[in-house]
């Protein structure tokens, strides 16, 4: 018996709302930085279970263009975070409530 | 069998993302981030996507994930004490509870009504499997797609220099 | 169904035991050759020419105090050894040692003499040694001790830079096979060795090993002399043990890898197939060695330099010849 489509769709979307949860919730940057790549995971995950049960690739294209766009901005976005912490010495988002530097 | 899989697959994937979440040390955030790529790159391959399972551990897994760890560990962040921000007031957490519930019908109704089209598409398995995953896929990315190809070349491009900037600069 | 599993169960059980075995003889080697190329000899008393020493280490290992220092994080500092060694194990399961064979018609079946074909060998091998990556940051956070975070963390960088030109020196060899699986590029090599057409892939592909490794003159982050051994320095006992031999397991990967990609694997005239490819891979390791021995460290500045200003563009070079040769060709 194999997996039906709709086990796939329901794992990604549980996994999305955990991010979301994580996004919504948390103060740490970093950690709210983690559950956006969390979300953009399981966004994958459905891509590839469409792609798979559509019987087309372009599914899996489309992963491998989000994996490649994924990994450069969390090299900039770490970047960013890490030029933060050394001016302001938080990763704390409630401290960074003003647009001055 | 692959039922089986699935279902220990998804269990620990969704443990992970709790973990991720909830935990109040970043590096077992991270730990359990890791985790949960993992499950899903295994899902890719139960879905017969071999490139994806291999390029999902190898970027995301190998690399972006060593990433945060070496910044988790430069900025030497510890276990927090307050680390959640809920809302107060019962308007925002009404509001919140609303939408969620509304996000959550919409998805259950896709998720139902979604159905495999019942002709066969351009790859069905028997195809891919002759030909291979990822010489199917490289020769997609370099026809069809060659324009976003180019594209994501350029953003790559724009994250490395970028980075190097950020990194090199000093607030004066 | 049953005989499947049967076959695979048996062939995991006997390479994960002789490469446990290859594993702890090859500190032995390591001695008795570093030995003799400083005109001295190694160890010769623990058995017949020190054979048992590798045995008396271990025991010896087994019985030391195991310390977790204070302020570390346990449950991290258990798990780094195991993260190490695990991933240096699991490449050998797409592995050629030899050709499809009967045993000389003893089997009715034929048996293929590796665990798995997976039809994208080669990027698995490169997936699960990014994966080697966590053992190394994490001991070295989780020591809880500035030598040990300074030690991982550099050798953790200079084994992500060295990934990357890695990668790139292997797409020539994967370029002029047609396939990502190691089958199959090594039935493509039976005309000429893939030594031949990338020489220049083969040398840049042995100083990432090296760099991969943390080998001699790359190991500045591990060295005693250097950081009070780096990422290692808390451990003790059979935790440290646990290093040692990931480090020596991943040695071996890095050889029996060259072998498959640039040597023809299990190739050769009249030999069995098992035997070429021991051979193969015993001198590669024998170079491995015969470097330490000989050339000193480089220093962590000129080690990054040399991975990210020579080697990655020279591996570009590498594609940009391989496909302009290969359209000329054909």
């Amino acid at each position: 018996m194999a997996v039906p489509l709709p086990a796939y769709l329901a794992l990604g979307a549980v996994l999305f709302a955990i991010g979301v949860v994580g996004v919504a919730t948390r103060r740490n940057v970093l950690i709210i930085f983690m559950s956006v790549e969390l979300m953009m995971n399981a966004v994958n995950l459905t891509f590839v279970a469409f792609a798979s049960f559509f019987q087309a690739l372009d599914g899996q294209i489309f992963v491998f263009f989000i994996l490649v766009v994924a990994a450069a901005e969390v090299a900039v976005g770490l970047a960013i975070i890490y030029a933060i912490f050394r001016h302001r010495e938080t990763v704390d988002v409630t401290d960074m409530n003003l647009m001055k530097g | 069998m692959e039922v089986v899989l699935f279902a220990v697959l998804a269990f620990v994937a969704i443990l992970a993302a709790l973990l991720v979440v909830a935990h109040r040390h970043p590096v077992y955030s991270a730990l359990s981030l890791v985790v949960t790529m993992l499950c899903i790159a295994f899902l890719f391959l139960l879905l017969r996507s071999e490139f994806l399972w291999v390029i999902q551990i190898t970027v995301y897994a190998g690399a972006v994930m060593v990433l945060f760890l070496f910044v988790i560990m430069l900025l030497d962040l510890r276990r927090e004490e307050r680390p959640w921000h809920l809302p107060e007031g019962r308007l925002q957490v009404g509001l919140g509870v609303l939408l969620a519930l509304a996000l959550l019908a919409e998805l259950a109704v896709v998720a139902v009504a979604v159905r495999a089209p019942a002709s066969a598409g351009a790859f069905p398995p028997a195809v891919v499997a002759a030909r291979g995953n990822a010489q199917l896929l490289g020769r997609l990315l370099y026809t069809e797609y060659v324009l976003p190809f180019e594209l994501t070349s350029v953003i790559l491009l724009v994250a490395i220099v970028g980075a190097i900037v950020m990194a090199k600069k000093r607030f004066e | 169904m049953l005989a499947f599993l049967v076959t695979a169960l048996v062939k995991i059980v006997v390479v994960f035991g002789c490469l446990m075995l290859a594993v702890a003889y090859m500190t032995w080697v390591e001695r008795k050759v570093v030995g003799d190329i400083q005109v001295r000899l190694g160890p010769n008393r623990v058995g017949p020419f020190g054979l048992l020493q590798p045995i008396a280490d271990g025991i010896k290992l087994l019985c030391k105090e195991d310390l977790v220092p204070r302020g570390a994080d346990r449950v991290i500092f258990l798990l780094a050894p195991a993260l190490s060694l695990t991933p240096a194990l699991i490449s050998f399961a797409v592995i050629p040692f030899g050709d499809t064979t009967t045993l000389f018609g003893l089997l009715s079946t034929p048996l293929d003499m590796r665990i798995t074909d997976i039809n994208v060998g080669v990027l698995y091998i490169f997936a699960v040694s990014s994966l080697g990556v966590y053992g190394i940051v994490l001991a070295g956070w989780s020591s809880n001790s500035k030598y040990a975070l300074l030690g991982g963390l550099r050798s953790s960088a200079q084994m992500i830079s060295y990934e990357l030109s890695m990668g790139l020196s292997i797409i020539g060899v994967v370029m002029w096979a047609g396939s990502l699986s190691l089958v199959d590029i090594v039935r493509a090599q039976g005309r000429v060795w893939f030594i031949v057409p990338q020489i220049l892939g083969f040398c840049i592909f042995f100083c990432c090993a090296l760099a991969e490794t943390n080998r001699a003159p790359f190991d500045l982050p591990e060295a005693e002399t250097e950081l009070v051994a780096g990422f290692h320095v808390e451990y003790s006992s059979m935790k440290f043990a646990m290093f040692f031999m990931a480090e020596y397991a991943n040695m071996i990967t890095a050889s029996a890898l060259a072998t498959t990609l640039f040597l023809g694997g299990w190739r050769g005239p009249w030999l069995p197939p098992v035997v070429w490819f021991l051979l193969k891979v015993f001198a590669f390791l024998y170079v491995f060695i015969w470097l330490r021995a000989t050339l000193p460290r480089f220093r962590y500045d000129q080690l990054m330099a040399f991975g990210w200003k020579r080697l990655l563009p020279l591996a570009l070079l590498n594609l940009a010849l391989t496909g302009a040769l290969m359209v000329w060709w054909s």
